[in-house]
């Protein structure tokens, strides 16, 4: 059945059953393929969007509970976001295969608590499971973005 | 980050050493059973331009190098660039990478005889190939500007890209000189900088190259393959090792929407759709009984007392199954003295990488046999492609992408999650692109574990508290046993670590035996394969000795490491001490533990300042010192030091595969813990300063935090680990 869903500012129609994860309605009809499976049941973070600016797992949440839902993924944050200059610069991904969701749940930290303490950092992000082991460069782009943004 | 190289000359006298690899993972001798002609004639059509199968140079100038190895984290991507552009001298901001084809002809690991990466040897088996293959370009383009410029060749330089006479004081791009640098022959030998000359190597200007694709969601993975028509599959796979599909009914599965096939593959019942979606919400309404007759009884409590009970001699042992030595110098039975005792239990592991296994292929085709996939071992996919799709290795093309992770998973002899999706997309036929993707439970239950393994061990000490005899027994299955590479003897990657490790070569009396039972199973090295188990061992072993003893930690090792004479492990332990302030007292509630270890031809000492929280370990900083080689990029040896900190501290802390009756308990990350952010350590890497050639840097950093975080743990408790993980879910 037709979807209408606003993603990344566009409004977009997909042919998806109501109870499709939003995850493979980016993936599979709207060609948004930045947010990952990881996990399939909200344990890994690696397909971390916005829904109004709060992170959620795409991969637990069904098509049919969005509308009127401002979604937000990586595609949707332009490439020179604060915080993805921060990972850029600290060169924080390896296999990178879970860093769209790092970013995302970084980046509503960030929108929340523009000066995050280290307790702060651990709760918003414990959330995204990275097996290269990239988190304390997860942190300190963080840190990094958040002071650039002060700045 | 974090990455300092040591520039105290007074730590560069670690002696030269030929490059140990661990574990080779494949050989030229996985060439049996496929002729050299059938696996290079039909790949050599590989289009190999006039400045040879690893570089490309662009009419603006632009350098582009061929990575023949997979980039799944570690990061070789920028690091063999970079060998290339110091030796040409290019324009590093101006040098880009791409993905070289499967063709075991142009592009073998040096070290393995056949094209793919593991053993950490991307780095040390590319060395001086690419520094070759670099300088011979250079070499290229001093020499059509000397017959342009009509100038002794030897007095033309290169910088950044841009090739100079200063006494005519004329200069030009590479781009400008290509059509000239293009009909020189390229010098066999071509003249390489000593160390002392590089510019780039070594230098925190070797960044990745892939940070910003993987920063914006545009890296392309396996997982995110879009082609006209493509089909998504999954399969319903046994719920236990060793079980087969006895019938299925697909009645109700192809009543699903988008549901295109259902399929029997050896392996299990696939359901083919339009989208993953259709293809999953396909497999649940499949019906499937299993023939479990040969299927594996046991699980992995009883397999860990089968095992404990064989090293204590206990019970009798299976058929055929015999101790083998690894070890052995004088008597190590008998003798007078204290004795210490104990065993050690490490329990399967699965690799877990953040991308499922996955794989696309095209069967049938005017195109021919194609795979667009992660493929760690271009030559193994090749091979177990051919012999289902019934073509020639060589023939099988294949566009490696970036893996979400491997750790060790996406090399293995049978190419399971290749071959799987090659049998689908046999069935589906036409060149119809099939994409297979395994659900997190899919690759949880697939198996290809880090083995469960036992030690046990018994130490005689001499009346200094040192080691006078050491007896040393391991169960454990064997990775290669049954493979193309099956060793005649022991397979080392069962016991290395422990195999060769300065502890026996300075203690008198050694008596080390393994024993490698078969099971249904399948294991799979981990990464840093035997020391994941073995460098826990020996140096918790080692610490709690130490302590017996009544003496420091680090003092006891360095005594040891005399008597051996390693002395590239006294050099890391002594910049680790004096990094982390060893002798000077730590900061309240917190202990310190220290641990070294070599795997894959480096060298890892590492400090870890750990506080116990509510009866658990929190590892706060980690200090850590390495001896590569010579360091090609200092940013990613500290990031392989980081992450690979973090995989071993998973491990050492939650990691614990269970196994009941042959069935995987643990299928995803709710029941299967792994560590978090707010657990990760902060990990200081200090690189040792070293002409010798790069050694391996993707594994050594891995097994290493293990026993130092169970040596603090012993500082602060009096009690040792003899079990992982240390917390247990």
């Amino acid at each position: 059945m037709a979807t209408s869903l606003e993603i990344n500012g566009r409004t977009v129609q997909v042919e998806a059953a109501p109870d499709t994860p939003l995850l493979w309605v980016l993936r599979d009809e709207a060609g948004l393929t930045g947010s990952k499976y990881g996990c399939g049941v909200g344990q890994c973070g690696a397909c971390t969007v916005l829904a109004d600016g709060a992170p959620v797992r795409s991969c637990s949440l069904p098509v049919s509970a969005l509308a009127g839902v401002k979604i937000t993924t990586i595609e949707g944050l332009g490439g020179t976001h604060p915080v993805q200059e921060a990972w850029v610069k600290l060169d924080v991904p390896q296999c990178g295969y879970c860093q769209s969701g790092q970013i995302m749940s970084a980046v509503a930290l960030l929108a929340g608590n523009a000066n995050p303490s280290d307790a702060d950092i651990d709760a918003a992000m414990d959330g995204n499971i990275c097996r290269c082991g990239a988190y304390q460069r997860i942190r300190a782009a963080i840190r990094e973005a958040a002071a650039q943004s002060r700045a | 980050m974090n990455a300092h190289v040591d520039t105290d000359a007074a730590r560069t006298g670690a002696t030269r050493r030929e490059l140990v690899v661990g574990t080779a993972l494949v050989s030229g001798a996985l060439l049996v059973g496929c002729s050299p002609a059938d696996l290079l004639a039909a790949g050599a059509k590989t289009e190999v331009g006039a400045f040879g199968p690893f570089i490309r140079i662009a009419a603006d100038g632009a350098v582009t190098v061929f990575n023949k190895h997979i980039e799944f984290g570690q990061g070789t991507h920028a690091g063999l660039a970079a060998i290339v552009a110091e030796e040409l001298d290019a324009d590093w901001s101006r040098v880009s990478v791409e993905q070289a084809p499967a063709n075991a002809k142009l592009y073998a690991n040096t070290l393995m005889g056949v094209q793919g990466t593991g053993g950490s040897t991307a780095i040390p088996n590319s060395w001086m190939q690419l520094r070759k293959a670099g300088a011979a370009a250079r070499a290229m383009f001093t020499g059509a500007a000397a017959a342009a410029w009509k100038v002794p060749e030897a007095e033309i330089t290169v910088k950044d890209g841009v090739v100079s006479h200063a006494a005519s004081g004329k200069s030009a791009g590479f781009g400008e000189l290509l059509q000239g640098a293009s009909t020189i022959t390229p010098p066999a030998e071509p003249k390489l900088k000593s160390h002392a000359d590089f510019t780039l190597i070594g230098t925190d200007r070797v960044r990745r190259k892939d940070s910003r694709a993987k920063s914006t969601g545009e890296a392309r993975y396996t997982q995110d393959v879009k082609m006209e028509g493509l089909l998504t599959a999954v399969v319903a796979h046994a719920p236990r090792f060793g079980a087969k599909v006895s019938g299925f009914d697909d009645a109700e599965a192809r009543k699903v929407s988008g549901v295109v096939d259902v399929i029997q593959i050896p392996t299990g019942v696939a359901v083919v759709a339009r989208s993953t979606w259709a293809a999953l919400q396909g497999r649940n309404a499949l019906k499937v009984t299993w023939d479990e007759s040969k299927a594996e009884p046991l699980g992995s409590a009883e397999i860990e007392a089968k095992y404990a009970g064989w090293a204590a001699g206990k019970g009798a042992l299976p058929e055929k199954l015999k101790w083998e030595t690894f070890e052995t110098r004088g008597d190590a039975s008998g003798g007078e003295g204290e004795v210490f005792e104990a065993t050690y239990d490490f329990p399967f592991l699965a690799h877990a990488t953040m991308e499922p296994m996955n794989c696309v292929a095209q069967v049938g085709g005017k195109g021919g046999v194609k795979l667009t996939v992660a493929s760690q071992s271009p030559t193994l996919d090749q091979m177990n492609t051919a012999r289902i799709a019934m073509t020639l290795p060589g023939s099988v093309q294949i566009e490696n992408l970036f893996a979400g992770g491997s750790f060790g998973r996406r090399a293995n002899f049978q190419s399971d999650f290749v071959a799987e999706c090659v049998h689908i997309a046999k069935k589906v036929g036409k060149g119809t692109p099939v994409k297979l993707v395994w659900t997190r439970e899919d690759d949880m239950a697939a198996g290809y574990f880090r083995p469960l393994t036992h030690h046990r061990l018994r130490v005689r000490l001499d009346k200094d508290g040192f080691p006078a005899a050491w007896t040393h027994r391991v169960v454990t299955q064997s990775l290669m046993k049954g493979s193309p590479m099956a060793p005649k003897g022991i397979d080392s990657s069962t016991v290395e670590g422990a195999m060769g490790s300065p502890y026996f070569k300075a203690t008198p009396a050694v008596d080390g035996q393994v024993l490698m039972p078969e099971l249904g199973v399948p294991v799979l090295w981990w990464r840093s394969v035997g020391a994941t188990h073995t460098a826990f061992v020996m140096e918790h072993t080692i610490d709690q000795l130490a302590r017996k003893a009544g003496k420091d930690p680090v003092a006891y090792r360095l005594a040891l490491f005399e008597k051996a004479g390693a002395s590239r492990h006294i050099a890391v332990l002594k910049l680790a001490a004096e990094k982390s302030g060893w002798d000077k007292p730590a900061p309240a509630g917190v202990t310190r533990g220290v641990a070294v270890h070599e795997s894959f031809g480096s060298v890892v000492a590492q400090v870890a300042e750990v506080r116990i929280v509510d009866g658990v370990p929190k590892v706060g900083r980690v200090v850590s010192a390495i001896d590569c080689g010579t360091a090609i990029s200092p940013d990613q040896i500290a990031a392989q030091v980081e992450g690979g900190t973090c995989y071993g501290l998973s491990a050492t802390l939650h990691d614990e595969m269970i196994i009941k009756a042959g069935a995987v308990e643990r299928r995803n990350f709710d029941a299967y813990p792994v560590l978090r952010n707010s657990e990760a350590p902060t990990v200081e890497t200090y690189i040792l300063p070293s002409t010798n050639p790069p050694s391996g840097v993707g594994e050594p950093g891995t097994p290493v935090i293990g026993p130092a975080v169970a040596n603090a743990v012993l500082a602060a408790t009096g009690k040792a680990t003899f079990r992982l993980p240390m917390i247990r879910a």
